[in-house]
C-alpha cells in the first residue's frame, strides 16, 4: 500500500456562499495524523468536508488545491478519490446483511473476501455478526461496522463529519479511540469536523478553528 | 364524525368491488334469476371455451401487460439512475403530473397518429428515406400482436410509475446513500441501482400491481390500439356483454372470471420473476464492481426515458394538427391548408359532454377530497399507524374493471337503482379516491406536528387549528391532489359507460366512441379537449393558491436529519 504513505494536502482553500467568504483552510495531514477542524454550526465544516469529497453544492464556489500525494483530487470525480467518508449516521444499507455492507465496500477483486470481513468484524468485537440484519444492532455497533466497511474499501484519506456526536456519552469515548486508533494503523491522513472540544483532544492532532 | 370517515372509505371502496365481483361470479356459474336461471351449470364455460381466438386473446392480454410494465418500469428505472442530481431531475418532477393527467384514450390516439402508415412518422421519412409516394401498406396500428397497445401503455405506464418513485424517494435518504457508495468508490449511475434501487422498489411495488393490472384488462386504450380481431379478452367481454342476445351475459360473466384469472397470472409470473431478480441481483450487488457498465447504463436510462419522452409530446402535437388540418396529403410533413372547419362543428356536440365530464369530476373530486382529508386528520388526531390497511386502497385499482364493473351494475339494480348520473359519480369516486389518497397522504404525515401544538398552546380549538393552521398549510398539495383526481375522473371510460349504461356521454366515452370510424380530425378535436381538461384543473391548481395569496413553498415539513 504505498498509496498509504501520501499526505492530504489542503493549499489555499477556500470557500464562498453566493460571494460571501465562509472559510479559508491551508494544511497538509501527514499519514495516520488526523486534523480537526472546529467551529459552531453554519461556520462551513461540512461544507469543507463536502469539497474534499465531490459532493459540493452549485452554490457554493471554492477556490484552492486539494492533493493526496501528488494527486490532484479536484480533478477527479468523487468516485475515484479515493477519499472514504463518516457520517454522525452509520447509514448501513438496509437491503444489505451486515457482512454484506462490508462486502460492498471491498474492491472487487479482493482476494478471500470472507475472511477479510470475518477479520475486520473481529477486529472491532463483532465477530460472526456476517448474516445479522443492521437494524438489530446498536448504535455503536452500526457505527463499527461503517468505520470497517470505510476500512476495507482501501481509501486514500478519510473524513470524520462529526461521527460521534450521535451516540451517548459512555460509547462516544469508546469509540473515539476504537476510530483513532484503527485509522493511525491503517495510516490514512484524516480530516475530522467536530464542535465537540474532547473529540479534538482526542484525536490528538493539529486543531483549526473556523467562524 | 372524523373517526367514521376511515371506515366510510373502505366501505366505499370494498362493498362495491367485492358485491361487483360476486354478481359476475354467480352468472358466470349460471345463476342469474332476473334471466330466469336459477341452475348452476358449466355451460357459460363451454360456450366461452368455443368461442375462435380465445386463446389469441387471452394471450395478448397477458403479454401485452406484462411486456408494457416491464418496459415501462425499466425506462423508469434506468432513467432515475441516470439523471439523479442533474437538472433534467428537477424539471421532469414539475413535467410529470401533467403529463400523467393526460387520458389514457387521448395518448392512445396520438400515438395511433404517430406510427399509422399515414401517421406522422412515416411522413417524416416518406418520401426521401423510404421511397413511399402513398401510405404503405400495413397493420401498424391494431396489429395482431398487440404491439401497439404495448407500446402505448408504456406512454401512459411509464410517467404514473415515474411519479410514484419520486414520491417515494424522500424516505430514503437517497442522496447521502448515493454519496456514501460514491465515496466508497462507486460510479454514480451503478451507485443508484445498488444502493437506492433495492429499498425503492418495495416502496413501489403496489403501483406495479396497479399498472399490470391496469395494462391487463385494460379497455379503451385497447379498444383504439389493440388488435381486431380476436381482440382482447377485456374488449372481447365488453362486446359480449352489451350483445342484444341476453344468453350472452352468461358467457360474458365467465370471460370476465376469465381476466380476473389472467390478471393473476400476470400478477403471480411478475412476483417470480421479482424472486429471480432478487437471487440474480443480490451477488451482484455486493460484487464489488464499481465502473464496468456505469456509462452504458446512463445513455440507455437517458435515452429511453427521452424516446419515450418525445413520443409523447410528437403525439400531442399530431393531435392538434390532425384536428386543424385541411387538405393533407400523404408524404407532406404539415397540412397543405389549416381550418377551423372541424372545431365549429363539433361545438355545438361538445357542449353537453363537456358539461356531464366537469359534473361527474368536480363531484366525485369534491367527494373524495372531503373524505380523504377527513381520513388523514383523524389519523393526525388519534396517532395512528398508517400502513396496516393501505392495500385495501388499491383494491379497486387491482381488480380489473371489466370484471367487477358489470356486476355492480346488476348488484344496482338488484337494490333498485338504475344506471345514471348519481351511480356514474359513485363509480368513478372506486378510482379518484385511492389516487387523492395516494397523491396527499404523505405530504399530509410529513407536516410538522408543532404547527399545530403551537397553535393549540395559543388557545385555538382543534377544530378551527385545523382550518386557520392545518389547511392553509397544505393548499398547495391538496389542490394539486385534486387536480390528479380530476384528470382520473375526466379520464375514466369503462365506469361512465357501463355504470350510465351509455346515457351519460362524456368526453372520454364519445372520444372513444370515434375510435371505429376513420375520421382523424374529428377524433382530433375530441381527443384534444379531452387531454385539455385535465391540464386546465393542473393549471388552476397551480395558480390557485398564487392568487390566494398563499406564498411559494407553504410546506414546512418534518425536519430530515443530516
Amino acid at each position: 500500500m504505498n498509496n498509504a504513505a501520501n499526505a492530504l494536502t489542503l493549499e489555499q482553500v477556500s470557500i464562498h456562499l453566493s460571494g460571501r467568504p465562509l472559510l479559508h483552510v491551508d494544511a497538509t495531514v501527514a499519514p495516520g495524523e488526523v486534523l480537526t477542524v472546529m467551529g459552531p454550526s453554519g461556520s462551513g465544516k461540512s461544507t469543507l468536508l463536502a469539497f474534499i469529497a465531490g459532493f459540493l453544492q452549485s452554490t457554493f464556489t471554492a477556490q484552492g488545491q486539494v492533493r493526496l500525494g501528488d494527486i490532484n483530487v479536484l480533478s477527479l470525480p468523487a468516485e475515484q478519490r479515493g477519499v472514504g467518508l463518516l457520517f454522525q449516521d452509520p447509514l448501513l444499507f438496509p437491503h444489505l446483511s451486515v457482512g454484506g455492507n462490508l462486502r460492498f465496500g471491498l474492491p472487487r477483486r479482493s482476494p478471500q473476501k470472507n475472511a477479510q470481513i470475518a477479520k475486520a468484524l473481529d477486529q472491532v468485537g463483532l465477530a460472526g455478526f456476517e448474516g445479522r440484519d443492521p437494524a438489530t444492532l446498536s448504535g455503536g455497533q452500526q457505527a463499527r461496522v461503517a468505520l470497517m466497511r470505510l476500512l476495507l474499501s482501501q481509501p486514500r484519506a478519510v473524513l470524520l463529519d462529526e461521527p460521534f456526536s450521535k451516540l451517548d456519552t459512555a460509547l462516544r469515548q469508546e469509540m473515539r479511540s476504537l476510530v483513532f486508533r484503527q485509522l493511525r494503523e491503517a495510516g490514512l491522513p484524516a480530516l475530522l469536523v467536530t464542535h465537540d472540544e474532547a473529540d479534538a483532544t482526542a484525536a490528538g492532532g493539529p486543531i483549526i478553528a473556523l467562524g | 364524525m372524523l373517526r367514521l370517515a376511515p371506515l366510510l372509505i373502505l366501505a366505499l371502496l370494498v362493498i362495491p368491488v367485492t358485491a361487483g365481483l360476486g354478481m359476475v361470479l354467480l352468472p358466470a356459474f349460471g345463476y342469474l334469476p332476473v334471466l330466469g336461471s336459477e341452475q348452476a351449470n358449466l355451460s357459460a364455460w363451454q360456450m366461452l371455451f368455443a368461442q375462435p381466438g380465445l386463446g389469441r386473446s387471452v394471450t395478448v392480454s397477458f403479454v401485452s401487460g406484462l411486456a408494457s410494465t416491464a418496459l415501462a418500469l425499466l425506462i423508469v428505472v434506468l432513467f432515475l439512475a441516470a439523471s439523479q442530481g442533474t437538472w433534467l431531475d428537477r424539471s421532469l418532477r414539475r413535467l410529470v403530473s401533467p403529463l400523467l393527467a393526460i387520458p389514457h384514450a387521448a395518448v392512445a390516439f396520438g400515438f395511433a397518429f404517430l406510427i399509422a402508415p399515414s401517421g406522422l412518422m412515416a411522413r417524416l421519412i416518406s418520401p426521401w428515406l423510404s421511397g413511399w409516394e402513398a401510405p404503405p401498406d400495413a397493420l401498424i396500428v391494431n396489429d395482431p400482436w398487440g404491439l401497439a397497445l404495448t407500446f402505448g401503455l408504456v406512454l401512459k405506464e411509464a410517467p404514473f410509475l415515474l411519479l410514484m418513485s419520486l414520491a417515494a424517494l424522500p424516505q430514503l435518504q437517497a442522496e447521502q446513500r448515493l454519496r456514501l457508495a460514491r465515496s466508497l468508490g462507486y460510479a454514480p449511475t451503478l451507485a443508484w441501482l445498488k444502493v437506492v434501487l433495492p429499498s425503492l422498489y418495495p416502496l413501489i411495488r403496489l403501483p406495479v400491481y396497479a399498472v399490470i393490472a391496469y395494462a391487463t384488462s385494460v379497455v379503451d386504450m385497447a379498444l383504439i390500439l389493440g388488435p381486431r380481431l380476436p381482440p382482447t379478452l377485456s374488449v372481447s367481454i365488453l362486446g359480449w356483454f352489451n350483445d342484444p342476445d341476453l344468453t350472452r351475459r352468461f358467457m360474458a360473466s365467465a370471460a370476465a372470471v376469465l381476466q380476473l384469472g389472467v390478471t393473476l397470472a400476470a400478477l403471480i409470473s411478475w412476483w417470480l420473476l421479482e424472486q429471480l431478480a432478487r437471487r440474480l441481483g443480490q451477488r451482484w450487488l455486493t460484487n464489488g464492481e464499481r465502473t464496468r457498465g456505469d456509462t452504458a447504463v446512463r445513455l440507455i436510462g437517458r435515452a429511453g426515458f427521452s424516446v419515450a419522452s418525445v413520443a409523447a409530446l410528437a403525439a400531442l402535437v399530431g393531435l392538434v394538427l390532425f384536428s386543424v388540418a385541411g387538405f393533407w396529403r400523404f408524404p407532406e410533413l404539415l397540412p397543405q391548408s389549416f381550418t377551423v372547419d372541424h372545431w365549429q362543428r363539433s361545438a355545438s356536440m361538445l357542449a353537453g359532454p363537456l358539461a356531464n365530464t366537469a359534473l361527474i369530476a368536480l363531484l366525485s373530486t369534491g367527494l373524495a377530497a372531503v373524505l380523504v382529508v377527513a381520513t388523514l386528520e383523524n389519523e393526525q388526531r388519534q396517532q395512528l399507524h398508517p400502513t396496516r390497511s393501505l392495500w385495501l386502497l388499491y383494491l379497486p385499482l387491482l381488480v380489473p374493471q371489466i370484471a367487477f364493473l358489470y356486476g355492480l351494475v346488476v348488484a344496482a339494480e338488484r337494490w333498485g337503482i338504475r344506471p345514471q348520473m348519481a351511480l356514474v359519480v359513485a363509480g368513478h369516486l372506486l378510482f379518484v379516491l385511492p389516487y387523492v389518497y395516494l397523491s396527499l397522504a404523505e405530504t399530509y404525515r410529513r407536516l410538522d406536528p408543532r404547527w399545530l401544538y403551537i397553535a393549540q398552546s395559543l388557545g385555538v380549538s382543534r377544530r378551527r387549528a385545523f382550518w386557520r393552521v392545518r389547511l392553509p398549510l397544505i393548499i398547495a398539495p391538496l389542490l394539486t391532489s385534486v387536480a390528479v383526481g380530476l384528470a382520473v375522473s375526466i379520464g375514466q371510460y369503462l365506469p361512465t359507460q357501463l355504470l350510465g349504461a351509455g346515457r351519460v356521454p362524456t368526453v372520454t366515452t364519445e372520444a372513444v366512441a370515434l375510435a371505429s370510424g376513420s375520421n382523424r380530425r374529428l377524433i382530433g378535436v375530441w381527443a384534444i379537449v379531452q387531454a385539455g381538461l385535465p391540464l386546465l384543473g393542473f393549471m388552476l391548481a397551480i395558480a390557485l393558491p398564487r392568487w390566494l395569496g398563499v406564498p411559494k413553498r407553504t410546506t414546512p415539513t418534518t425536519q430530515s436529519q443530516g
